[in-house]
């Protein structure tokens, strides 16, 4: 029973600490991701020579080189240019950064399966490139995305224990904390699996029914 | 004196321009080393149909895209209402939503139900209000035929539903000309009368119409006029009749033989 | 920025070497992943419920769980709890293996299932017993289709095998770490290392692009 008590005061608080901390990274980089996934699409299928060649080359570096090699530049790479970044802000850009460059190739993908005809049509009406690629063309791509930026969704949350390597505590980064002191590594990291796989769990239901409600007849069908 | 008579004579002019709502001046298009537009000029007056017939490939659905500028030709000038397009300076967008064009594959908004498709055309390029917008949207929709498919997507028509609503979507901007690219080329042979239908009633309500088709039937009762294009050029235009009957030129007459062979007399439908 | 490159052009042989462990642990990882894998893949299409009620278990877990946690639980938890005295790097190729397995057997099982059912049904109506419809006919195409994702999870895991640094392996970004604890120039550094992946990745997925195409079956596409 101790060892019930022993769970209840000693482990599970700071755990819980570093699941909130883990949610507000997580809360912060996968909008900004999704964001930056979108603009560097766009950048790639509609931008001109320069634009493309700086969003094909952000994602040639973030998709090349492992997220742990990305935080460490960020945070300990940094300062020997003089940019000094908390532990947050270091994994916030680096976790923005990286997974944006995934969220953009689903992006980029989706929006080239959209029927060229689909443009054709909104210039024939008279809409700008604007016009169209925000009305007609994001619309019909992001529903399409909606699968693939879940899987990368998912990926991320998992990717997020990484923060602990550049010093920002959370939820694994918790259960070192304890587990050092304690000496119970397989107790602590098999409760934090569980919480991690709860997480993911829910997540994973949000997404369901967020496709489920943005679903339209017909637009899944491929050409 | 003589900048008087001058004067006369543009005047003139004009006045008869007037009636020229579309005019197109020796369009060249390549794509790479092929020459799909060799010099096509031809104009078409207010209120008439024009029919475009020819063998597939011979660069017609590409002259309607340089019309609209959906595609820039590579030479050449066109004018609508008096107002040269081909001008760099010109504003194609609003140019774009004056003229209609109606697809192959219809092209509708996948993601918009039926009434949407009409509509955002209205909102979104005329910056029209929501409630006026949704009025017009509905007439047309109505007009052809569809008043009860407002809320249904573009995947829960058949074809020819889906056609109608693109025919709404170009009409509800009410636009000078309407352009076709062969808009009955990709149904089923049970829905193309329905589609005819409504471009037979708005050829007798007065829209200008230039029409790129293979239905010889719609050509022949409805058109003022049909070219006949090949390999880029135009070989002859003329009255409907004339070029059905008595054509200048061989090669109509076999290309007209031909399609009368494979598709039927098809011209008479209910 | 010259005293960079130079020190750049001397301390790259020590990192180079550490690409030695990283492949190491690349190979390690995705031939246990893969023998797993297609084991697990098999179960699900093939075997009976529980069977393969405990594989669907088993790719939950490893492919819920992130992969610093499960090293952690593995390495410093459950090997200590049942005694088992592993070198970090053979406990990083079982827990990227075991993990990667989770991944395999969806591809795998994915490409089994894209070949249809006919496959199957024509091998045992010529008398093969399923184990040999399995290995001669099924496999053969389902492993050619698997290669697309398998270079996506060669990337993975080459990624992911930077983590180990977390339990000491000394891979590529242990080394970078290691000289930059010493000279301070932190940034060279990690973009070095970061080139260094970069050639892997893409150079490995180059590589395994011209395996798809040796391996192709003419005429093949689904």
């Amino acid at each position: 029973m101790t060892e019930f008590s022993f769970i209840q005061d000693i482990v599970l608080p700071p755990l819980l600490e570093g699941t909130i901390a883990t949610i507000k990274l997580a809360g912060s980089y996968i909008p900004a991701a999704l964001i930056i996934g979108i603009l560097v699409a766009l950048g790639r299928v509609y931008g001109n020579k320069f634009i493309f060649s700086l969003c094909t080359g952000y994602v040639f570096f973030f998709r090349g080189t492992p997220l742990l090699v990305q935080l460490f530049i960020l945070y300990t790479g940094l300062p020997y240019l003089g940019i000094f970044l908390s532990p947050f802000k270091a994994a916030l850009i680096g976790f923005s950064l990286c997974s944006g460059a995934y969220q953009s190739e689903y992006i980029r993908g989706a929006i080239q399966s959209i029927k060229i005809g689909q443009m054709m049509a909104a210039e024939a009406l008279g809409m700008s490139r604007v016009q169209a690629i925000l009305y007609i063309i994001l619309p019909q791509a992001l529903r399409r995305a909606i699968p693939a930026c879940s899987n990368e969704i998912i990926y991320s949350i998992k990717g997020s224990s990484l923060a602990m390597m550049i010093t920002y505590v959370e939820l694994t980064g918790a259960g070192k904390i304890i587990a050092t002191r304690y000496f119970n590594y397989t107790q602590v990291f098999l409760i934090i699996a569980v919480i991690y796989l709860l997480i993911i769990t829910v997540v994973t239901k949000l997404l369901n029914s967020l496709e489920k409600r943005t679903k339209i007849p017909g637009l899944e069908i491929r050409k | 004196m003589v900048m008087k008579t001058k004067k006369r004579r543009d005047v003139k002019k004009m006045l008869k321009d007037k009636d020229i709502i579309l005019k197109a001046e020796d369009i060249y298009k390549n794509y790479g080393r092929l020459e799909v537009l060799k010099g096509i000029s031809f104009e078409v007056k207010r209120g008439e149909t024009k029919v475009v017939i020819g063998p597939s490939g011979t660069g017609k659905s590409t002259l309607l895209r340089c019309i609209n500028q959906l595609t820039s030709p590579d030479k050449g000038r066109v004018w609508l209402d008096g107002v040269e397009i081909t001008d760099p300076r010109v504003d194609i967008n609003k140019i774009r939503s004056s003229i209609g064009m109606v697809f192959q594959d219809f092209n509708l908004f996948a993601h918009l139900t039926a009434l949407d498709n009409v509509r955002i055309g209205l909102t979104k390029v005329k910056g029209m209000e929501k409630q006026k917008a949704t009025e017009l949207a509905m007439q047309e929709l109505q007009r052809v035929g569809l008043g009860d498919k407002v809320s249904s997507y573009p995947a829960q028509l058949s074809g020819g539903q889906q056609q109608r609503v693109s025919i709404a979507r170009a009409l509800v901007m009410n636009p000078k000309l309407i352009l076709f690219d062969e808009p009955t080329s990709a149904l089923d042979p049970e829905l193309i009368g329905e589609v005819l239908e409504v471009m037979i009633n708005l050829a007798k309500e007065g829209m200008t119409m230039l029409v790129v088709s293979h239905e010889m039937g719609f050509a022949r009762s409805v058109a003022n006029e049909v070219i006949f294009m090949e390999h880029g050029v135009i070989v002859e235009e003329g009255l409907p009749q004339q070029l059905f009957t008595k054509p200048k030129y061989k090669r109509t007459g076999e290309f007209l033989h031909k399609i009368i062979e494979l598709y039927g007399e098809s011209g008479e439908r209910k | 920025m010259m005293k960079d490159l130079i020190m750049i052009y001397q301390v790259l042989p020590y990192l180079l070497k550490g690409s030695v462990v990283t492949i190491g642990l690349i190979a390690g990882a995705l031939g246990l992943g893969f023998v797993i894998g297609i084991l697990m893949a098999v179960e699900q299409i093939y075997g009976s419920k529980p069977i393969s009620k405990i594989a669907s278990l088993y790719i939950w877990f490893f492919r819920g769980v992130p992969i610093l946690v499960l090293l952690f639980l593995f390495y410093f938890g459950l090997f200590s709890l049942i005694n088992l005295n592993l070198s970090a790097f053979t406990a990083g190729v079982l827990v990227l293996g075991l993990r990667s397995a989770a991944y395999q057997s969806q591809i795998f099982r994915g490409s089994i299932q894209s070949l249809g059912s006919g496959q199957m049904q024509a091998a045992r109506s010529i008398g093969m017993s399923r184990f040999k419809a399995i290995w001669y006919i099924i496999l053969p195409q389902a492993l050619r289709i698997s290669i697309p994702g398998w270079s996506n999870e060669y990337a993975t895991i080459l990624k992911d095998s930077a983590v180990t640094y977390a339990i000491g392996v000394v891979e590529i970004l242990t080394r970078a770490s290691f000289i930059a604890t010493k000279n301070f120039k932190t940034m060279p550094v990690y973009l070095t290392c970061a080139v260094i992946f970069i050639i892997l990745t893409y150079g490995g997925a180059k590589l395994l692009h011209l395996l798809e195409k040796r391996v192709r079956i003419h005429g093949y596409e689904d």
